[in-house]
């Protein structure tokens, strides 16, 4: 099998078959800013942050760096005004939701993301699907799940399972990039199994 | 909802997890909406997660968590008609035995033929789906009144798909004469009998009259709307029952699959589909050639075949047309590409809310294979490929190829993320090559007559010909059927009659929600993949929408991007997000609070979804918006800096009284 020859940011290595263009950049010491990756869990593409440039054969496409299998001859640019238009845009639209979170007010920092940029709706949550993922393919509880489609797509905890589950877990928790995790899991708790008739670990 | 009941649906489809969808269609048709309880049990019984189940039944609208009144569901027919009801239902010809031979096929041609007497009088009513909320009592009223004139041996009663043109339906036609009928109502069946039928006397009022010259036309094919069109694909519709393999093969059904079975090599097949150009009518014109070429080339034995007929994109009713007036036509393209691809399993994947066209496809497939041109050792040439029928339960980014696979396989339809082709990868990692209904119906076309024949139609880099269906501010109404190349100014004036109340054209819209919007000086336009794409306006899957000079453009591309809030599936922050924004601002724009930098926030947010959505959808969501700002820019303007609408039709600015 022949080699796989990669370029990232000028930086040449050779990437080894299924690896992802995040992971080769890591390799070469190039970091590509992510909101919905997590090493342990599948890849998942939701948040586009990690949007890079990428040459193949001559073409060049924006792609998901957290999915994007490395191949032959591969160069990839990971900042380009592009790409930063990309993100600023990004952070820009999920400030409207969660204008406080401070990952996003320092990756904002770093592209002049502005925050005020659009009318706030503050739902809090991102949708990076860390909590829903970490707790199926993880913990496979399964006791927080996404509902519903488009722009009411929301998470929702399973008072039924996560009434059982969470309270002794809260594995999830430190994961999540908003206090939208906390808010949903404190509502629940209130509308379906107040604290008062379990054993809470805090 | 009782547990047995739901044990019951469940043994249905084999307790099998893919199957998670399809039981809670179920469910929700019986109960009217799904107890939290039941979905418990479903998630136990199927061995699904809660979560799982919990997702799927709250991205489909179909689905109702909290109890409904009985008449508010959407789910139709589906539920009861199982294929062996539907089988029983309208078994209405006894098929001989198993075919084992190209020779027998052509044998039973002969006999079927024979034993029709093309004297025999024959009533052809349209039962189509743009009829259908007209037609009620039509067949019935002429069944009652063969009956009263003692007619029923002698003449044939024959309900038919739709016939195009649903703006002067319900159509009856009388053969052999082909006196044509239109706008026909129950009330007028006892004068057709006794004036036409019986004393061969032409009914004046019924018939059309061509409203340029006033002309009154008899016969069907003489009417210009008919005339003017190229119908390869939808031609035999007014001549077929489609519920009747007989009538299929009366007019050539299966030969194709015969020719290609027995004369041609699977390669030899692929390669006449690539010389003829065959390009996907389903939305992108990715050529089929090339994508039935990499699904044969993936490794794996295991490779599925996928009949796209979703038909999600707003206005758009041709592969509805075409689906349920003629099933066969798509079925057999389906066999022959299974067989020059090298699969063996198929899938059709289409609307529940139809259940005529449920009931054509089921049948179809139980004719066909008891004939033996579907199933094991097909025409006894040794090949083996079986179709499961799967319902999509309305989303429509359920129409986009790795979502629609994820849904046939029970899951949510969020599309893949994965950077590998469904054509290599699809249905539970198989390769799986899906192409929509109209692409499938135009490969026993070009298996019969050849791809030399069909490159002779068409453009440059569009071959054949084109359904599409015409809706919105035309005077015809209908789907029509038109090659490559044909001037917009003809579709639009000509087959469409021009814009009713006098009014003037203001521009035509294709492709729905993921299209784009030309305005009334490109008219001249040809139809044509590229050519319509390099004007910004992607002919998507042929739904032409007509809008006159009272359209407001924003208000416009304000639906389509409500449409996308409601009909993506929300994972990625790009589309999510941006179609949020794109219409929060356009929202304020028509209400009076539109101001400087809105236009040029508008194209940034375009390009930004338009570059890193995760999927078409959201890659095409800004489309329409582009092309209004191409086109339609200095009313844009208006709105923002005048607050005017100049179209009248904003009732929040100046002038907007509509
Ligand atoms: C959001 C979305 C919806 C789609 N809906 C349909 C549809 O309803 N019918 C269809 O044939 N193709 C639809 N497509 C295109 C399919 O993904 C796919 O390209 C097509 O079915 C392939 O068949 P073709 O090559 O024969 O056109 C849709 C695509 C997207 C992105
Ligand atoms: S709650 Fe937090 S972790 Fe979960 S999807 Fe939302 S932002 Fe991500
Ligand atoms: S582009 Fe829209 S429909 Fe497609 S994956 Fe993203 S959110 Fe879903
Ligand atoms: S990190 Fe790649 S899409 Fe979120
Ligand atoms: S449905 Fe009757 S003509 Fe179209």
């Amino acid at each position: 099998m022949s080699n796989i020859l990669v370029k990232i940011d000028g930086r040449e290595l050779e990437a080894r078959e299924g690896m992802t263009i995040l992971e080769a950049a890591k390799e070469v010491g190039v970091a590509i800013p992510t909101l919905c990756h997590y090493e342990k869990l599948e890849a998942y593409g939701g948040c586009r942050l990690c949007t890079v440039e990428a040459e193949v054969r001559g073409r060049t496409k924006l792609v998901a760096a957290c999915l994007y299998p490395v191949e032959k001859d591969l160069v990839v640019i990971t900042r380009s005004e592009k790409v930063d238009k990309i993100r600023k845009m990004i952070l820009e639209l999920l400030l409207a939701h969660a204008p406080v979170a401070r990952e996003l007010q320092g990756l904002a920092q770093e592209y002049g993301a502005d925050k005020d940029r659009f009318r706030k709706e503050s739902s809090f949550c991102i949708h990076c699907g860390l909590c829903v993922r970490y707790c199926a393919e993880i913990k496979k509880k399964e006791a927080i799940g996404f509902v519903d489609r488009g722009t009411t797509r929301e998470i929702s905890f399973i008072p039924e399972i996560a009434s059982q589950e969470c309270v002794n877990c809260k594995e999830c928790f430190p994961l999540c990039p908003t206090e939208a995790l906390q808010a949903a899991f404190v509502l629940t708790q209130a509308l379906s199994f107040p604290a008062s008739s379990f054993e809470s670990s805090e | 909802m009782d547990k047995d009941r739901i044990d019951q649906i469940i043994d249905k489809y084999e307790g099998k997890a893919s199957s998670l969808i399809q039981v809670l269609m179920d469910i929700q048709e019986e109960n009217h909406w799904l107890p939290r309880e039941v979905l418990k049990k479903v998630s136990e019984k199927l061995g699904v997660s809660f979560r799982q189940v919990l997702r799927i039944a709250t991205m489909y609208k179909t689905f109702s968590l909290v109890p409904q009144e009985s008449h508010e569901t959407h789910l139709c027919a589906h539920g009861k008609m199982s294929p062996t009801d539907a089988i029983k239902k309208y078994k209405i010809e006894k098929l001989v035995e198993r075919i084992n031979s190209a020779s027998d096929l052509e044998e039973l041609r002969e006999g079927i033929l024979s034993k029709r007497d093309s004297q025999k009088p024959c009533i052809a009513i349209c039962n189509g789906n743009g009829c259908s909320h007209r037609n009620h009592g039509i067949i019935k009223a002429f069944e009652e009144e063969l009956r009263k004139h003692s007619l029923e041996a002698k003449v044939e009663i024959r309900a038919t798909g739709c016939h195009g043109f649903c703006e002067k339906g319900p159509f009856v036609v009388i053969y052999p004469e082909e006196i044509c009928y239109v706008e026909v109502t129950p009330e007028d069946v006892p004068e057709i009998m006794s004036q036409t039928l019986v004393e061969k006397k032409v009914i004046e009022r019924l018939v059309y009259t061509d409203p340029n010259t006033g002309e009154k036309i008899v016969r069907q094919s003489e009417i210009p709307y008919y005339k003017d069109q190229t119908l390869f694909l939808l031609g035999n519709n007014p001549k077929i029952n489609p519920k009747s393999i007989h009538d299929y093969l009366a007019f050539g059904g299966y030969s194709a699959l015969a020719k290609a079975l027995f004369e041609m090599t699977p390669e030899q097949v692929l390669e006449e589909i690539k010389k003829a150009n065959l390009r996907g009518r389903g939305g992108g014109g990715f050529p089929a050639g090339s994508k039935w070429e990499t699904t044969r080339n993936a490794p794996g034995e295991v490779k599925y075949v996928i009949v796209n007929g979703h038909e999600g994109e707003p206005g758009a009713f041709m592969d509805r047309a075409l689906l349920t007036g003629n099933p066969h036509s798509v079925l057999e393209g389906l066999i022959i590409g299974a067989y020059a691809i090298g699969s063996q399993q198929g899938f059709i994947y289409t609307r529940h809310d139809t259940p005529e066209l449920l009931e054509n496809i089921h049948l179809a497939l139980s004719q066909a294979e008891e004939y033996g041109l579907l199933g094991k050792n097909i025409l006894g040439s040794g090949f083996d490929f079986n179709v499961e029928v799967h319902l999509d339960i309305g989303i429509f980014v359920s129409g986009e190829s790795s979502a629609l696979m994820r849904s046939i396989e029970g899951k949510a339809p969020e599309p893949k993320p994965k950077y590998v082709r469904t054509s290599v990868s699809g249905i539970w990692d198989k390769p799986s090559n899906l192409n929509n209904v109209e692409t499938w119906a135009n490969v026993p076309l070009i298996i019969n007559k050849g791809s030399e024949w069909y490159r002779s139609i068409g453009t440059e880099g569009s071959k054949g010909t084109k359904l599409l269906s015409l809706f919105g501010n035309v005077c015809n109404t209908g789907v029509v059927e038109v090659p490559f190349g044909t001037p917009l100014k003809e579709i639009v004036f000509g087959l469409g009659g021009g814009i009713p109340n006098g009014k003037k054209l203001k521009a035509i819209h294709f492709g729905g929600a993921m299209g784009g919007s030309l305005p009334a000086r490109l008219i001249d336009s040809p139809l044509d993949f590229d050519g319509l794409a390099k004007l910004q306006a992607q002919i998507g899957a042929g739904a032409l929408m007509v809008l006159d000079e009272d359209t407001c453009m924003v208000e416009l591309n304000k639906s389509f991007l409500q449409f996308l809030t409601e009909e993506s599936c929300g994972k990625c922050v790009p589309c999510r997000e941006g179609v949020r924004q794109m219409l929060n601002i356009l929202t304020d724009i028509t209400e009076g609070r539109g101001k400087e930098g809105d236009i040029e926030l508008l194209e940034e947010i375009a390009e930004v979804v338009g570059e890193a959505a995760l999927c078409s959808l959201g890659r095409t969501s800004a489309d329409p918006l582009l092309s209004m700002l191409k086109y339609f820019r200095d009313e844009l303007e208006a709105h923002i800096k005048e607050k005017r609408c100049p179209a009248l039709s904003c009732k929040h600015l100046k002038g907007g009284v509509r």
